[in-house]
């Protein structure tokens, strides 16, 4: 019993949480603001990514892939610190905030633009014929047509990224910009015990538990549907 | 001289700093091989327990996942790292690494292997124990070697996705890849050794990723 009040005392301390509770809310619309500003602009320049790549163009879709490739492959923190403290050697100083809207932006227009590009790519081609038989414009072929079957097939990796893409926010706590995790460590100094870390855990939680429940669905469909 | 080659591209800085990143690089290697021994072993043993369909279990597996799958990774190593000491529980920035992304990969490991599992038609299991099969040899034999197949494509993008989170470590001070590349970058004040750690990650990373689209491109067609 006493190690349970101990262990409630350090990471449930209600006067604690009380105090730091100001800058956790900040840090929470911090986070909030970042994702909502970031996860729009990597969505269109990743449906831009693979749109081009539709149209089979051979040059462009070698130098799509690249791109696609080569930002997924680099850690997303390892951009930021290039953008962050890289740039600055050539003149280039960005605020923490937009190097962090640039390198999530960068990094998951890689992961949006392929998963987009293979929901294209699984529509049969047929259809495209089809449509174009019928005299539509290769544009409206690919945005009525094309993409609407597209994105419903890619629907599950789609909304999971998106929820990545959230989660990666926190990462925004290591250029020194003041989102949730950030504020919860720095009103951890003036606490001395985890109670702000368990807090800004819990709000975390609360925040995507439904969005990660919906992904898991999602991707449970997924699975099932290749028996 | 070139503002971009010096800075960048510098190839005094980066003989000098070499051989520190080269073993920040091999840390990475490290944690990211042990992270996927230890998230997909675990993922595979909680989707077996599951499939016994004992309630206590599943309750706590359940919850375990749903933890795990919606923290942040970096929220989950600075958990660990910073808040566990306060119940008598250090860890080392490696260990509380692997522990960190080990416990998010298997949370994710976990929900792949039990819907692949249970992808697996019933009849399967139905034809099985009619052969005279009991529950463990109709799993070991029948129904994990078609599951894990299900399971693989998904599986190597969600590991390769968290094994990159192996960077986060720079935040406990784990001497990895990123971290001895930034430490350069201090001494040096200049960041050719994270350009140089930028090359170790694609050398790493960009295989990976190209062997992921390949093994995608293997599952069944859906048109």
């Amino acid at each position: 019993m006493e190690a349970l009040n101990l262990f409630l005392d350090n990471f449930a301390d209600w006067d604690s949480f009380v105090r730091i509770w100001p800058l956790l809310w900040q840090g929470f619309q911090v986070t909030l603001l970042l994702a909502v500003v970031t996860l729009p602009i990597a969505l269109v320049v990743g449906l831009t990514l693979a749109v081009l790549y539709s149209f089979h163009h051979k040059w462009l879709n070698v130098a799509l892939l690249v791109w696609i490739d080569l930002f997924r492959s680099f850690p997303v923190l390892v951009l930021l610190i290039l953008i962050f403290y890289g740039l600055p050697f050539l003149g280039l100083k960005l605020p923490s905030f937009a190097a962090c809207v640039l390198a999530l932006t960068l990094n998951n227009s890689g992961y949006y633009g392929e998963i987009f590009r293979a929901g294209i790519e699984s529509v049969p081609p047929g259809q495209r014929e089809a449509a174009r038989a019928l005299g539509l414009h290769p544009l409206q072929v690919i945005f009525l047509v094309i993409l609407p079957q597209a994105i419903a097939r890619v629907m599950a990796p789609l909304a999971s990224n998106s929820l990545e893409l959230v989660k990666t926010t926190s990462i925004a706590a290591l250029v020194t910009l003041p989102e949730l995790l950030r504020s919860a460590r720095v009103a951890q100094e003036q606490t001395y015990n985890p109670t702000p870390l368990t807090a800004a855990a819990i709000i975390f939680f609360v925040l995507l538990w439904p969005f990660a429940r919906w992904v898991a669905k999602l991707e449970r469909n997924m699975i099932l549907r290749q028996r | 001289m070139n503002p971009l080659l010096d800075n960048f591209f510098n190839a005094q800085i980066l003989a000098q700093y070499f051989p520190s990143i080269l073993g920040g690089f091999w840390l990475t290697v490290e944690v990211a091989l042990l992270t996927i021994l230890v998230g997909v072993g675990t993922g595979l043993g909680l989707a077996i327990v599951r499939a016994m369909r004992w309630r206590p279990a599943d309750i706590a597996i359940t919850i375990f996942v749903d933890i795990f799958r919606t923290l942040p990774q970096l929220v989950v190593i600075v958990f660990i790292y910073f808040g566990l000491p306060y119940a008598d529980i250090q860890l080392s920035p490696f260990a509380a690494t692997v522990v960190a992304l080990g416990a998010v990969l298997a949370a994710f490991a976990t929900e792949i292997f039990w819907a692949a599992i249970q992808a697996v038609p019933t009849g399967q299991w139905d034809a099985a124990r009619s052969l005279g099969l009991g529950f463990f040899r109709i799993l070991f034999l029948v129904i994990l070697p078609q599951a894990i197949r299900i399971a693989v494509p998904l599986l190597t993008n969600r590991a390769i996705a968290i094994t990159k989170g192996t960077a986060l470590g720079t935040a406990v001070s784990l001497p990895e890849l990123l971290g001895r590349a930034q430490s350069a970058m201090a001494i040096a004040a200049n960041p050719s050794p994270l350009t140089l750690a930028a090359a170790l990650y694609l050398l790493f990373f960009l295989p990976l990723v190209v062997a992921s689209r390949w093994l995608e491109g293997l599952g069944p067609r859906r048109h």
